[in-house]
């Protein structure tokens, strides 16, 4: 090509007939088989379930998560030793009540892994490049909402796996052990979607990660810290039946409520009392109504962005 | 030492855009609920010292000094525009003492006054218990703005660190292992709002001699040690 250039010499018109050509260098079509929207929207899946834990990222940037899970199995190995050591005849912590004692470790989880699915692709402006491959904002925003929300059941449920291991092998009752465990997995599920929910529509607003880190964990703490304020004053008053229904503005509390009301655990609310079953009704429609903002929220928000 | 155009930008930076309403939101959150508490329990000393205490100095304070203190430096670090002030005449301690006075600040307006008028609402600054726990704010702010600075300098996980040394460390193992209050800055406040209340409502479990030590110590350490760091910063990049 550049011998053809200078053969042409200066003076001649650019637009000259004869003198324009178009070269075939040998590009060709692709007409293999093309795998599609639902295995790209897998494809984010799996790459968003693997990036919460640091897998195929740097060293760095495992090492906080898979902390944050080694600190959350630790007192449930611990629990199971005692158990087994001492022959007590049951696990010194209901499978419910685990993920409410270590609310403080998940909501750490959320905050570092929530920002780190979504704010860096607002960042780095990689929005627009996602949506150029066959997928559409709701596979996105389902693709990423599963990916942390799976994470965090990773994350919940494998104390509560550890525990139930450990409860067989002490030889405690089997039907007792199995029904306590399927109840804490039904819990820590919605307790994951819950998070996940809240930390993605949070962290999905700012391209920075240390703000989306600090709102997500200030949402989480605050709520809960406010609620229980609330709920240890009304305590104090002698107006019970207010608890329960101030237990609906925190997250934490919503499990906990829904939990104590329909899977068999005991509240933690002050005074032990949790919600009767119709306000637990309430409580279950709160959850899955909040679980679908979160959604209809994210979906919203990456109808906009980038395009 | 102390130079208005980067204290300009460094406000910008924590207050622009929407930002400063984020961070008004915790404030205002801690008002209503104190009015809150007011209108279900009335006035209580006692009540007011334990929201004043739960809720504003071991919960607020430590997330708006987070916010504050690696938000000032930490995001300049992160996306590598900390250099254009770098290449700046400007010594290098001085950029860090701009900040710090910045993000001292910042964290003060947004925490020390919040708990003075959360304070007045709760029970009428009775037996001093508001402005003791606003003087406490106001003694957490600066350390907690130092300890956090350096945080940013240092690690580009700044925010995570923070927060599981305020929660983690302050609350969870400061209510379960005794030896981890005499390290915990929230202590060290509570220690001099003991000695201004007249320590019957605000306790503390260091005296004020450490306390005070320790307070100054760890700002003048970690400000000087901030400043060293950015000397010698090298920028890496996004993981």
């Amino acid at each position: 090509m550049a011998a053809e250039q200078s053969v042409r010499s200066p003076q001649t018109p650019a637009t000259a007939s004869g003198d324009t050509r178009i070269h075939n260098i040998g590009y060709r079509s692709y007409d293999g088989p093309r795998l599609g929207r639902s295995y790209a929207r897998l494809s984010l899946y799996s790459q968003s379930l693997r990036g919460s834990y640091g897998l195929g990222r740097s060293v760095k940037s495992k090492v906080l998560p898979m902390l944050l899970f080694v600190v959350m199995c630790v007192p449930a190995a611990i629990m199971v030793a005692v158990s087994v050591a001492t022959k007590a005849g049951d696990l010194p912590v209901d499978y419910t009540r685990y993920a409410i004692i270590m609310q403080a470790v998940i909501s750490l989880y959320v905050a570092s892994q929530a920002p780190q699915s979504v704010s860096r692709d607002l960042r780095f402006k990689t929005v627009p490049l996602y949506f150029s491959r066959p997928i559409e904002t709701s596979d996105y925003v389902r693709a990423k909402y599963a990916a942390l929300a799976s994470a965090l059941f990773i994350l919940t449920a494998s104390p509560l796996l550890v525990l139930y291991i450990g409860a067989l092998l002490a030889e405690l009752d089997f039907a007792d052990q199995t029904k306590g465990f399927a109840q804490g997995l039904v819990s820590v599920a919605l307790l994951s979607l819950l998070f996940a929910g809240i930390g993605l529509v949070i962290a999905s607003v700012t391209p920075r990660r240390g703000f989306g880190i600090a709102a997500v964990i200030a949402v989480l703490t605050i709520s809960y810290g406010a609620v229980s304020t609330l709920q240890a004053i009304a305590d104090v008053q002698g107006s019970g039946g207010s608890i329960a229904w101030i237990g609906l503005f925190s997250p934490v509390t919503l499990i906990d409520g829904v939990q104590s009301a329909f899977l068999g655990a005991s509240s933690t609310f002050p005074g032990g009392v949790g919600p009767s079953n119709a306000e637990g009704v309430v409580y279950v429609l709160f959850s899955l109504g909040l679980i679908a903002a979160c959604y209809g929220l994210l979906m919203r928000r990456y109808k906009k962005v980038g395009l | 030492m102390y130079d208005p155009t980067v204290a300009r930008l460094t406000y910008r930076a924590l207050l622009g855009r929407r930002r400063a309403l984020i961070l008004g939101a915790l404030p205002l959150l801690l008002v209503v609920i104190s009015l809150a508490v007011r209108g279900l329990a009335g006035a209580d000393d006692q009540t007011a010292a334990d929201v004043l205490g739960g809720l504003a100095l071991a919960t607020m304070v430590p997330i708006i000094g987070v916010i504050a203190g690696t938000g000032a430096i930490g995001p300049e670090i992160d996306d590598g525009s900390v250099v254009y002030l770098l290449s700046k005449p400007i010594k290098r301690p001085t950029i860090i003492y701009t900040k710090l006075i910045v993000a001292i600040a910042v964290t003060m307006v947004f925490s020390a006054v919040p708990t003075l008028i959360a304070g007045f609402v709760l029970n009428g600054n009775g037996r001093q218990v508001a402005v003791a726990y606003t003087v406490a704010a106001l003694v957490a702010s600066i350390a907690y703005a130092a300890l956090f600075l350096l945080l940013g300098t240092v690690s580009r996980h700044a925010v995570v660190l923070g927060l599981v040394y305020a929660l983690v460390w302050e609350a969870l193992f400061g209510s379960l292992v005794p030896g981890a209050r005499t390290l915990s800055v929230q202590q060290w406040s509570l220690a001099v709002a003991q000695k201004v209340s007249g320590g019957e409502l605000v306790t503390s479990d260091v005296s004020l001699t450490t306390g005070t030590v320790l307070l100054v110590a760890v700002t003048v350490l970690a400000t000087w040690y901030a400043g060293r760091k950015l000397r010698t910063l090298t920028l890496a990049g996004e993981e």
